[in-house]
């Protein structure tokens, strides 16, 4: 089968993706957008937070358009550049001019990867302007209504040169995320992965044990991503302990005690 | 022959266990060793001796037990014996060396603890993980005479080895730990269990009992909770032949409801009393109430003040974030309630204030459960917010311990980090050897700074220059196959060549190439006595001149200076830590830095290393400015010895991402610095004066 080739900004979301409200972040999401402000999503690895904009972009039938942001990442990357083609310079646009174009949602994932600099760039975007200058084109291109900015930001780091400037932290509204309760997080694990109730009980209380090491050698305790992957593992005929091991613990740590620990942990509850 | 072996042996056994001071009766042993093989002698013998440097006593009573065991003992169950006596000298003190060594009788039957015992070093990392990710207070594990839990920690012995397979061996651990833990997380200290005792004519036995029943009801509470476990536990009892006496049947059924609690064990305790004493299963460990009330006691108004504080920061930031309605009134204070759920083992936490929830911060949330796990409930008055100054300081920190205070009356090794030391005649690591502590440089403020500036201003020039020249700019750089922008200048060419029919480039971008320097730098500086004069001098100015560089390079930075008396005494002076900025308390300090004792070096740079990994850069450097060797008065730290630790703690360094730099002035460093140097590099300077020129310009180069 031919993978499917998409331009970015026809990425519809035609099924509803599954998603599972914590709060009222649906409803602030909602209200947001139709005021046009811009949305930052708070939270840890793993727990929803691109699964989110998925569902939202399903929700209010709108392209979405995700830059995973990282370290190298330039303001060119997001507003476009001259390429060479044919012996002439044409332009040609990045994704963040491509989602306003179309007015459709712009997702920055893990925004503070990126470098500061480039971050500005989203600054007239992000109030009330609604603008994205393109210097290079010598342009200034207005946002159509329906355009959404959205950006995702891991406070868990707490690395001082991971923090997210205020002058670009206090333009946006703040949705936080947090691992689902334990009740609801069964609930995704058992119909995401396919696992019985009982296991999907387990594997929850699991990763909660791994996430009161948070501080004591562990960065961050297992996501519920994971534990989907790990249920995945056990659905398809893998140990409990082995595929708690493969799925969480290694993804997880590399530390080899704290491996060890998690191992006695998975042990304990399986 | 053998007999003038035996009196050469015996000069050296004189010489090692000072049988001159001691009145050991050496030349028995030595005419005993001297009987033995060339290889087997020397191996004794050096074990003798290196016994001997930790202590005296404790050689001679190992050299005497020594010759007659090493036939049946073999080299390495030897040498493991050896070890563990110096550890629990090392740990423990002396009696229980010696006790260590006096056991060796049986330690033919204990070979099984060495080869299948595990040891509690090797268990208790991941026992540790292990408990902190169970529900509840974070508890530690320490090490102890008897297996027991204070509430606060969990203390096991320093070998289990109950079972002739190692892997078992850790399971047990395991189950004891687990169940230690469900005492503090179900509630066994939740009553006074000295008081419930008390009603009984021997109460040490009802307490025995009384743990017994707890053991039942916690099992059934593991089983629930953690049945993976659970397993293990009753395939360990099976393995070890532990039961449950028939007439105890009952008590296990009613204890093994979800419901029992600590209430209904003390319900049976007088049945459970009139019953034979019960044979405690493998995992039990023992009740110590006492141990139990003095951590609670210590605990109780600590955690108290700091949850009513936290709860204080925690309303302040909530009514920030909501403005108060106008509406709300202002008579009624705002209350917090805490609501545990227990059911299902689950002890999750809801925060609420003035009915609506609240996300405690993870410090509360801790706070909350240790109260919980001591009350059963949240006391209403641990709920209310603490008023402006209520608390003193006190209470709510663990309170930085005055470096020097602790030498004043009773000795304590309060407040101190440890460090382990490389024994190289061990041939292992000393644990937790020395005593180490961070001290203040009394800052001297006068005009010592401006003075260095002064007498070295043409040299202070150039090294502004040299280092300006070093900070890396943004720069655009050319002909790249990927960036912002088309240059144009290749891009003409490209079009000439491909038109020329030769093969077009396909570097035609420009990119912005942004420079970070994202180096971390410790300096580690002698302060021993024997850079009194004119080295302190040398080190001061070259600390001055270096700073002036360093600043204007933007590299962060700390500096040390390290000095010491013994392992009970290594003193890491702070000069400049990295996140203080370069003023004038920290020019004061460079100024106060005075030689002080001796020169150990393993801590400091174990230290310093430990420092640097937690400062985030993508370089870290650890620059050492020292006068000669490692040297310490004390238990054999001079000569070879201090140089096999040193060269190990630079190894350790630079296993740990750190690149060690070594800057030594000793003329006659040069038959040893090689090898103690070995994971670094270094220089090594002819003269003093050299110093304030060269060390700027040694980092300079080093980092380039």
């Amino acid at each position: 089968m031919d993978a499917h080739a998409l331009a970015p900004e026809e990425h519809y979301i035609r099924k509803q993706p599954y998603y599972e409200a914590v709060g009222n972040e649906i409803a602030i999401f909602e209200a947001a957008y139709r005021h046009k402000l811009p949305i930052l999503l708070k939270g840890p690895t793993g727990c929803g937070k691109t699964r989110f904009m998925e569902y939202m972009a399903w929700r209010l039938q709108r392209p979405l358009i995700t830059v995973s942001c990282h370290d190298d990442l330039t303001a060119s990357d997001l507003v476009g550049r001259y390429l060479v083609k044919g012996g002439e310079t044409v332009w040609v646009d990045g994704p963040l001019t491509r989602a306003v174009r179309v007015g459709g949602i712009c997702y920055l994932d893990e925004i503070v990867e990126a470098r500061k600099d480039t971050m500005v760039v989203i600054h007239p975007l992000a109030d009330d302007r609604r603008t994205l200058p393109m210097e290079k084109l010598g342009q200034l291109l207005e946002a159509p209504d329906d355009f959404c900015l959205a950006i995702s930001y891991n406070p868990g780091y707490q690395s001082v040169l991971k923090d997210l400037k205020q002058s670009t932290r206090q333009r946006f509204v703040a949705l936080e995320f947090d691992y689902p309760t334990a009740e609801l997080e069964r609930r995704i694990v058992a119909s995401e992965s396919g696992v019985d109730a009982a296991m999907a009980d387990k594997l929850v209380k699991f990763a909660r044990m791994t996430r009161n090491l948070k501080g004591s050698g562990l960065e961050e305790g297992a996501s519920t991503r994971l534990l989907v992957h790990a249920g995945k593992l056990i659905n398809g005929g893998i140990d409990p302990v082995a595929a708690c091991r493969g799925a969480v613990a290694q993804a997880v740590t590399d530390d080899a005690d704290m491996l060890a620990a998690i191992q006695e942990l998975s042990s304990s509850v399986f | 022959m053998s007999e003038a072996r035996a009196a050469e042996l015996a000069a050296l056994l004189e010489d090692w266990l000072e049988a001159d001071l001691t009145f050991h009766k050496v030349e028995g042993l030595a005419r005993e060793l001297a009987g033995l093989s060339r290889e087997d002698c020397d191996f004794i013998l050096g074990w003798i001796k290196r016994i001997a440097t930790t202590h005296l006593e404790l050689g001679w009573q190992f050299g005497r037990r020594a010759p007659k065991l090493l036939a049946s003992m073999g080299r390495r169950q030897m040498e493991a014996w050896a070890v563990f006596a110096c550890d629990t000298y090392d740990r423990v003190g002396l009696r229980p060396a010696l006790q260590a060594v006096e056991q060796v009788e049986n330690f033919a039957d204990k070979q099984l603890e060495l080869t299948a015992g595990v040891l509690f070093e090797d268990v208790a990392g991941v026992l540790g993980n292990f408990v902190r990710g169970l529900s509840g207070r974070k508890l530690a594990i320490v090490q102890g005479e008897a297996v027991h839990t204070d509430t606060d920690k969990i203390y096991l012995p320093a070998v289990i080895a109950r079972l002739p397979d190692m892997d078992d061996n850790f399971r047990l651990a395991k189950a004891m730990v687990a169940l230690l833990w469900a005492q503090t997380r179900f509630g066994t200290f939740r009553v006074d269990l000295i008081e419930a005792c008390a009603a009984f004519p021997h109460p040490s036995r009802a307490l025995a009992q009384l743990n017994a029943l707890e053991t039942l009801r916690l099992s059934a509470c593991i089983e629930r909770e953690l049945p993976g476990l659970h397993r293990d536990m009753e395939r360990l009892k099976t393995a070890l032949g532990d039961v449950l006496p028939p007439a105890w049947q009952r008590f296990a059924r009613r204890l093994g409801e979800p419901d029992a609690s600590i209430e209904d064990s003390l319900r049976l305790l007088g049945d459970a009393y009139q019953l034979p004493d019960f044979a405690a299963w493998c995992f039990q460990g023992e009740l110590r109430p006492d141990a139990v009330a003095g951590a609670f006691i210590a605990r109780r108004d600590k955690e108290k003040a700091r949850l009513r504080v936290k709860l204080a920061e925690l309303l302040e930031e909530q009514s920030r974030h909501q403005p108060q309605s106008d509406t709300a009134d202002a008579a009624q204070p705002p209350a917090f309630e805490a609501e545990v759920d227990d059911s299902d083992g689950r002890l999750e936490l809801e925060l609420t204030l003035d009915g609506a929830p609240v996300a405690p911060p993870e410090d509360v949330r801790q706070l909350l459960t240790s109260v919980w796990l001591d009350f059963g409930e949240i006391p209403h008055d641990y709920l209310v917010p603490a008023g402006d100054g209520e608390y003193d300081a006190s209470l709510l920190g663990e309170q930085p311990v005055d470096p020097d205070a602790v030498w004043q009356g009773t000795y304590h090794e309060q407040g101190a980090l440890f460090y382990p030391e490389w024994d190289m005649g061990r041939q292992h690591y000393r644990k937790n050897w020395c005593v180490m502590r961070e001290k203040e440089v009394a800052p001297v403020f006068d005009d010592f700074a401006r003075a260095t500036l002064d007498k070295h201003a043409g040299l202070v020039k150039h090294l502004h220059r040299a280092f300006e020249a070093m900070r890396d700019e943004n720069r655009l750089l050319k002909r790249q196959p990927y960036g912002d922008d088309v240059d144009i200048d290749a891009l003409v060419e490209a079009m000439a060549d491909a038109r020329d029919g030769s093969e077009m480039s396909d570097r035609l971008f420009v990119r912005l190439h942004r420079a970070e320097r994202n180096i971390a730098v410790a300096f580690m500086v002698d302060m021993s006595g024997s850079t009194r004069g004119w080295i302190n001098e040398a080190e001061r100015e070259a600390l001055i001149l270096l700073c002036e560089a360093l600043e204007r390079l933007g590299d962060r930075y700390a500096i040390y200076g390290f000095s010491g008396t013994t392992r009970k005494r290594c003193e890491l002076y702070r000069i400049k830590t990295f996140e203080e900025s370069y003023g004038d308390v920290v020019k004061a300090r460079i100024s106060g830095i005075r030689a002080q004792e001796y020169t150990r070096m393993g801590f400091a740079i174990r230290h310093l290393t430990d420092l640097l990994k937690k400062v985030e850069a993508r370089t870290r450097v650890l620059v050492t400015l020292s006068d000669g060797r490692p040297d310490d008065y004390f238990d054999g730290y001079r000569g070879q010895y201090g140089i096999e630790d040193t060269r190990m703690a630079l190894l350790e360094a630079r296993r740990a991402g750190v690149h060690p730099f070594c800057v030594t002035i000793d003329r006659e460093a040069r038959d040893y610095l090689p090898h103690m140097y070995g994971a670094a590099r270094y220089v090594i300077l002819d003269d003093v004066a050299e110093l304030p020129f060269k060390v700027s310009d040694i980092y300079r180069r080093i980092t380039r």
